[in-house]
């Protein structure tokens, strides 16, 4: 789940980083109140994307007039897909240097990797891209951490000198941010060295492990909702994985790999995906609810049930699903392909009750739904 | 970490199963005995000392060590217990725990990973269906009884997902071949045992002749493999699932910055093509394919 600067700034504050002063507001009239007490400040956009700044949705203001004047600008612009419906307004900062900091999750090496640049800003990827060696890294066991001395050396002749006590001390805390708050990823991007010598967080990005929410009940509500229609919003009510596309064959398979490789298959054969939808895992025993999901989007023509069952018993999800559409009674033809564990079982239960027989592969399925749907 | 011939479980191999009372457990503990696999105990610290399944149950992996031998454990445990119960098993000095368990906490999964490095015991997983080496032993929850599916034979199966794996398998005994050895490595992000690790023992592996790869879109493994399957003598067949799947956003730069514009399909199957790989466009040409390149 992303945190919008807004909600993210906070975290940071909370674990003694410094941020500018500032407030949300979601009117160009709060705009004015808030910059009223600040002076001259910034207003910048608030939406779950980047390119805010290149996009038009940062402006500087020097009184509440100006402040008001920008609020209105940017309210209702589109940055990226998003809608802008909430602002930013903070004090402006006397920026001397801007730098980067970032603490994320690794795969390579399966732990933290701390990532520290002196060439902030808006650029930062293109830095990278044109020369590795802009941005350092530094991998953490997280079993002992990331301490000043570890900033230390992360930060080592980078010449950063008076802000340099100051900068290993945001990077420590920072790291903190990212270990107690299970974050994915947690980047300051600028950080800020200030006229005055203070090192200040402008930005910040967070995104809490989705997989640790429980244990983080008390931020959760500030994340940013995923964008769900209708039926995926039922979809996860139900706990099921369910993505709307744009085509018409209707797909039901167990397990994220097969159903992607049901999409594939559709797209190879010709046809259009109407849904990803997987009841593998511990959603196995919903095929009936699943089942009444991809019927409901009304694109969908004809369906692919494609079973491969490891974990996931095949007979169980044929039973639910061969029961739920004795219930709905469905207009639509269906396809069957089931091999793995529970097979032997699941197969007569389509046989008997629904009086058609399984396909051999999931390939024969695909193409005989795409040549029913044209 | 053990050495990478440990990934396949073998005949003799001691299993010990944590969480085997429960629904999970017991049924997969018991699809692990009828197939022949020498399944040893349960863990269950809250009916430690009774007998389940005609097995003993203990309270943790480190007391079942102190017992008997074990060379591998598999966990079916509930996502938030996995770091403890991963951190008994390595406690225990098993060779290989397979962690069966999905929607892990990530910081937790690190942890243990990190515990893991420094000790015997290598993980595959998390969210792996497991292994299977047809005709000697199954540890997971893989059809490895299903003979349409599962099979003695030559080629070595590697896989992210559980359900694709088995679909590689029933391509192979459609097209009149088997299994050396199935090796589930999982779907999560941060895996214990990765594709590189996988294609290295089997290329060592006496009983393998050639790979079938299935990847998914997303991470960097599989274009982190192709510098070793271009210097492997065994050929590798690949398909890589998700190219008609929408890409995933993500905030911030450091994943740009870290991992660049690796993952997607287009990369996977580029890196794989260059390293001297065939990519599969369906996993149906599996059979023709593996035959034609076996042949060669």
């Amino acid at each position: 789940m992303d945190f919008e600067e807004y909600a993210a700034k906070p975290l940071l504050a909370t674990a003694g980083i410094a941020i500018p002063r500032g407030e949300a507001v979601t009117t160009a009239e709060e705009a004015a109140v808030v910059a009223e007490s600040l002076g001259p400040v910034v207003v910048k956009a608030q939406v779950p994307t980047g390119k805010r700044g290149k996009a038009g949705g940062i402006k500087p203001a020097d009184d509440a007039a100006g402040a008001e004047a920008a609020a209105r600008d940017i309210l209702g612009m589109t940055i990226g897909d998003h809608t802008v419906e909430r602002l930013l307004v903070e004090e402006r900062a006397d920026i001397a240097r801007e730098l980067y900091a970032a603490v994320l999750n690794d795969t390579a090496s399966k732990g933290p990797l701390v990532l520290f640049s002196t060439l902030g800003g808006i650029d930062i990827e293109e830095a990278a891209a044109q020369d590795a060696s802009a941005v350092r890294r530094q991998t953490v066991d997280i079993r002992t951490g990331f301490d000043s001395a570890a900033a230390l050396r992360l930060v080592d002749g980078l010449d950063l000198g008076a802000a340099t006590a100051a900068v290993t001390d945001v990077l420590v805390r920072l790291y903190d941010v990212w270990r107690s708050r299970d974050a994915e990823l947690v980047e300051i991007n600028p950080l800020a060295i200030t006229g005055d010598g203070s090192v200040v967080a402008l930005d910040c990005k967070f995104t809490l492990d989705d997989l640790s929410k429980a244990r983080h009940e008390d931020i959760a509500e500030t994340g940013v909702p995923d964008k769900l229609t209708d039926l995926e919003a039922k979809g996860r009510e139900l706990g099921l994985t369910y993505i709307e596309l744009d085509g018409e064959i209707g797909i039901l398979a167990n397990g994220a790999g097969l159903t992607m490789t049901t999409m594939d298959a559709v797209r190879h054969y010709g046809g259009t995906p109407a849904n990803f939808l997987e009841i593998g895992g511990q959603s196995y025993t919903k095929a009936t609810p699943a089942l009444d999901l991809v019927l409901a989007n009304p694109k969908v023509k004809t369906l692919v049930v494609n079973f491969c069952g490891a974990f996931a018993r095949t007979d169980v999800m044929t039973e639910g699903v061969v029961k739920a559409w004795e219930e709905l009674k469905p207009d639509i033809p269906v396809f069957f392909s089931i091999h793995g564990t529970g097979s032997k079982e699941a197969i007569p239960i389509v046989r008997e009750r629904l009086k058609m027989e399984p396909y051999p592969t999931m390939d024969d399925a695909v193409k005989a739904a795409i040549v029913a749907a044209a | 970490m053990s050495d990478l011939a440990g990934m396949i479980v073998r005949a003799p191999d001691r299993i010990l199963v944590q969480g085997i009372t429960g629904r999970q457990g017991s049924f997969w503990a018991e699809r692990m005995q009828e197939y022949g696999a020498k399944v040893i105990g349960g863990v269950n610290p809250k009916r430690a000392g009774e007998e389940f399944l005609g097995l003993p149950v203990y309270a943790t992996a480190v007391d079942a060590a102190k017992d008997t031998d074990i060379d591998v454990a598999v966990m079916f445990i509930p996502p938030m217990a996995a770091k403890a119960a991963a951190l008994d098993a390595i406690a225990a000095g098993v060779r290989l725990l397979v962690v069966l368990t999905e929607h892990i906490p990530m910081q937790d999964v690190m942890y243990f990973m990190a515990a893991a490095l420094d000790s015997r015991t290598r993980i595959m997983g998390p969210n792996t269906a497991g292994l299977v080496t047809p005709g000697e032993t199954f540890v997971g929850i893989m059809p490895a009884w299903e003979e349409g599916i599962c099979r003695p034979g030559r080629v070595g199966v590697v896989s992210r997902s559980g359900s694709l794996g088995t679909l590689a398998c029933l391509n192979l005994v459609q097209a009149g071949l088997g299994q050396s050895a199935v090796l589930g490595l999982g779907g999560d992000p941060i895996l214990g045992t990765t594709t590189i690790e996988a294609l290295q023992a089997l290329e060592q592996d006496a009983g393998t002749d050639a790979i079938v790869l299935v990847g998914e879109i997303g991470g960097t493994a599989e274009e982190d493999a192709a510098e070793f399957i271009a210097t492997m003598t065994k050929p590798v067949v690949a398909f890589i699932a998700g190219g008609a799947s929408p890409a995933g956003r993500k905030m911030g730069h450091a994943g740009a910055i870290v991992v660049g514009d690796k993952g997607t399909y287009q990369s996977k199957r580029t890196s794989l093509e260059g390293a001297g790989a065939t990519v599969l466009d369906m996993p149906s040409q599996l059979g023709d394919v593996i035959h034609k390149v076996m042949a060669s």
